[in-house]
């Protein structure tokens, strides 16, 4: 007790952290770092599906989202050409934008889509990685996924890798050489929370890069039960865009990576079914009020 | 006569054009955008030195909301 004690107030000065985790030995503050940058926030979201920039702009304001997913579209040819653009709103000098390849359903679409984003981006090489494989589920074709991330790898992308919760996919894209894995939760905009937390539990457990929860989280108790798993963030949008108030949900949000954070750092008590251990002291209970009526009747 | 596929829709130009003078034809400039020609990324710096040819293949891509 004493120990732990000291290893806090040692946490809480910044100079160490409580655990022998992986990811915290390395960091003086607990931060997030991907591809040797740190970020204070362990929530990335999207900025699909919101009604318009304004609303799309308070609600990343509100999550403290300094990691934000954009897509890669063709621009419309011919019309409205005073039109604002996402990058108007979102300034890349502000955020780190993180394009994807959504909608790509083979290698090619997907490289192609990345190449062109960080032309886009003046150059910028750190990108999420999704092949999908069926329209239907959004489940991510994970063949295809490898082999676009072996050829992203070599053209010195890095990439963070949307994957199934295949613990074996989840250590072969470490080990040739991605910068995050990102393994669902449940399926791309269901809503439906953590499914498989012992599979997500073995990918933290074997990862020496970070691991992201992408795709699936409902509502703010979702995301606090991925961090207590010990992921080192979260990603999201429509969790976010879908609620009925948006800009609160991102709040919400952020507050509970937070705080599934701080309740992973601090080590959560064992599960029993019987505590047989209160917390108030065994001793010292007061007589019951029979007793004393027995005892003032004897005197 | 040069058609180019832009996106998908085919355009016809009656004389030959560079990429720059494309992305003014489109009202594009100064657009933070980025074009693919043939499946190759053609650079910024590039577009006034890249004559389009007949049967260019163009994809011109800006970054939308997207998760």
């Amino acid at each position: 007790m004493a120990i732990n004690l000291k290893l806090w107030l040692l946490w809480v000065e910044g100079k160490t952290v409580p655990t022998t985790n992986r990811s915290h030995s390395q960091e003086s503050m607990d931060n997030l770092v991907i591809a040797g940058k740190t970020y204070t926030s362990r929530l990335l979201v999207g900025t699909g599906k919101y009604k318009d920039f304004n609303e799309t702009r308070m609600a990343i304001e509100a999550s403290g989202a300094e990691i934000i997913t954009v897509a890669i579209r063709r621009t419309n040819i011919g019309q409205n050409a005073n039109e604002p653009n996402l990058l108007d709103v979102l300034p890349p000098s502000r955020y780190t934008l993180l394009p994807n390849t959504a909608g790509c359903y083979t290698v090619d679409d997907a490289v192609r889509t990345l190449r062109l984003a960080r032309e886009l981006l003046d150059g910028h090489s750190l990108v999420k990685l999704e092949v999908l494989g069926d329209p239907r589920t959004l489940y991510p074709n994970m063949v295809e996924t490898l082999k676009a991330a072996e050829i992203l790898i070599k053209e010195d992308f890095q990439v963070m890798v949307y994957t199934s919760d295949d613990p074996i996919i989840a250590k072969q894209l470490e080990e040739m050489g991605c910068v995050a894995v990102m393994p669902l939760a449940s399926l791309i905009g269901s809503g439906m929370g953590i499914l498989n937390p012992w599979n997500l539990q073995i990918i933290i457990d074997n990862a020496k890069i970070p691991v992201l929860v992408d795709a699936g989280v409902g509502t703010a108790s979702d995301a606090t039960i991925a961090m207590e798993l010990g992921c080192d963030g979260v990603l999201m949008n429509t969790a976010i865009a879908a609620a009925t108030n948006p800009v609160l949900m991102a709040s919400a949000m952020k507050k509970a990576v937070e705080s599934g954070r701080e309740a992973f750092l601090a080590g959560r008590m064992p599960k029993k079914l019987y505590s047989a251990s209160p917390s108030s002291p065994v001793d010292g209970v007061i007589a019951p009020a029979s007793d004393a009526a027995t005892r003032k009747a004897a005197q | 006569m040069i058609q180019l596929t832009i996106n998908g829709q085919p355009q016809q130009f009656e004389s030959p054009i560079n990429l720059t003078q494309l992305v003014e034809h489109l009202a594009l400039q100064g657009k933070r955008i980025a074009i693919e020609r043939n499946g190759e990324i053609v650079a910024r710096s590039q577009f006034a030195v890249q004559m389009l040819e007949h049967g260019d293949q163009l994809e011109i891509v800006v970054a939308v909301g997207g998760g």
